[in-house]
């Protein structure tokens, strides 16, 4: 898929940013603390690039370009803004401050507040969830369904000749005639979980046993599919 | 406003045709304006087995194509006035039935008749899929044997994906399950899927099971629908399907091996 020719390569790639937290409007306290902040590890935050979060503070009306400027004072460089009202976002861009997405803001709240700490953005493993699929009615011959990037949930027979496909876990509540692949975008943790096992294929991450192979003491049972190292392994439920 | 029913199955020879007359005999029987339509365009058998291959001179694709209109084409059944036909076109290309001309036919007959019923051809291409696409009901005729079996359940998925209701996100057709040339002896033998292990696979309401019976045959070949052999087996178990589509609630006969066959194979076992 790599073209030599290409003059450059597009790429996703993820860095770890300390967020400012804003807890208030009060700027002036707020240049005073991180002032002091600083002096402790001057080297830590210059040239650092910083994100401001602005999520705990719905509302309350803050001056980003004073904000970005004290910033910038103390050596930071200011690259994006996390939550905002519409005018806050607006006048991010005008400093040519990147918005990201406002994502996972109700849960971070929870956590007990360690202020301005350099904070990990969040590695988004269960983030699958949200992308499940849910079938209620059989799937038929010739019928496929594919969950992209997350989970597979039938809760219907799957007849023989239907395909399932998931990026992570399959579980089907009825019985499972036709073919199921999870993970297959190469997630080897991804699991099959099926209550009556009669399939014409199942995989793993692309490691895959027949229905010849299944083991004729799984077949008619519940059983879970899942990696160990590069084996499949069926096992009873 | 009319309801519209296919016959379908996937599979040929496991009795859609027959499956079609028995039930537009049926209902019109019972009082009900019903027109059955040959959708096989080119292998016409609709009119044979109604019995009235002679007195075809328009076709379906003529009304479609405006040649004729539908009450040239329309052929008033001679055993009971509230049945028509409308036969297929022997002759012409399957590909004469458009989508919208089949619409707009379905549409014309809608406003002078209680039921539809379309006769759906053999396989999943054009003919079949323009049978089923304007669809409300569907019976899906199986036989009990593993092949008519899959093909009955992947006829399923395109009618939950291909049909008009499908792509409007309307009510989704419902679907029956109609078993046709059940043998309870060859069932005992395990010879053939028993009534319970197709609605395992299949997971479909049960409209109906037709037990094997050479009535069928005859009847086929006389060109008078089995329904109308009320000492048949065949006649008597269609009876039931049309009383249970209309929503009576009636048991399943005929799935039990005659009690003949059980003692003999008590007495040899």
């Amino acid at each position: 898929m790599i073209d030599a020719q290409a003059p450059f390569d597009l790429k996703a790639s993820s860095f770890t940013f300390p967020t400012l937290y804003l807890r208030g409007s009060d700027l002036d306290r707020l240049a005073e603390g991180l002032a002091s902040r600083v002096e402790q590890a001057p080297d830590f935050f210059r040239n650092t690039p910083v994100v401001i979060d602005l999520s705990k503070i719905p509302g309350l009306a803050v001056e980003l370009p004073t904000l970005v400027g004290i910033l910038r004072g103390c050596g930071m460089v200011p690259v994006a803004l996390r939550g905002g009202d519409r005018e806050q976002q607006q006048a991010a861009e005008m400093l040519e401050l990147a918005i990201l997405a406002d994502g996972r803001g109700a849960s971070r709240e929870e956590r007990p507040p360690r202020e301005a700490e350099p904070a990990t953005p969040p590695v988004p493993a269960e983030s699958a969830r949200l992308n499940s699929v849910l079938v209620t009615k059989p799937v038929r011959s010739g019928q496929r369904i594919y969950a992209a990037g997350g989970d597979l949930v039938v809760v219907a027979p799957i007849s023989s000749g239907a395909e399932l496909m998931a990026d992570g876990h399959i579980h089907i509540y009825g019985a499972l005639r036709g073919r199921a692949l999870a993970g297959v975008q190469g997630n080897e943790q991804a699991r099959i979980f099926c209550r009556d096992l009669r399939a014409e294929l199942v995989s793993v991450a692309g490691r895959y046993r027949l229905s010849e192979d299944l083991g004729a003491n799984n077949v008619g049972r519940a059983v879970q599919i899942y990696l160990a190292g590069d084996r499949l392994v069926i096992e009873k439920m | 406003m009319a309801r519209i029913i296919v016959v379908t199955s996937g599979k040929g020879g496991v009795g859609k045709t027959t499956t079609a007359a028995a039930m537009a005999m049926g209902l019109a029987l019972r009082g009900h304006r019903t027109v059955v339509i040959d959708f096989d365009v080119g292998l016409r058998n609709l009119d044979l087995i109604m019995g009235c291959e002679r007195r075809v001179v328009y076709d379906f694709v003529n009304v479609i194509n405006g040649e004729a209109n539908l009450h040239q084409a329309l052929i008033k059944d001679k055993r009971c006035e509230k049945l028509f036909v409308l036969p297929a076109s022997q002759t012409k290309d399957k590909d004469s039935l458009t989508k919208e001309g089949v619409g707009r036919v379905l549409a014309e007959l809608a406003e002078g008749f209680d039921y539809i019923i379309c006769d759906s051809p053999a396989g999943i291409e054009h003919g079949a899929t323009m049978a089923m696409y304007y669809a409300d009901d569907a019976i899906v005729v199986t036989n009990p044997e593993v092949s008519s079996v899959r093909d009955s359940d992947r006829m399923l998925g395109i009618l939950s994906s291909r049909s008009r209701r499908a792509e409007l996100a309307d009510e989704p057709i419902r679907e029956f399950l109609l078993l046709t040339r059940y043998s309870p002896t060859r069932v005992a033998a395990g010879e053939m899927l028993s009534v319970e292990d197709v609605q395992e696979i299949l997971a479909l309401d049960l409209l109906g099971v037709i037990p094997e019976s050479e009535a069928v045959l005859n009847a086929s070949n006389s060109g008078v629908p089995v329904i109308l052999n009320d000492k048949s087996e065949a006649g008597q178990a269609y009876a039931d399907l049309v009383g249970r589509y209309l929503g009576e609630k009636l048991p399943h006969r005929f799935l039990e091996v005659p009690k003949k066959g059980l003692l003999s194979r008590l007495f040899k076992g």
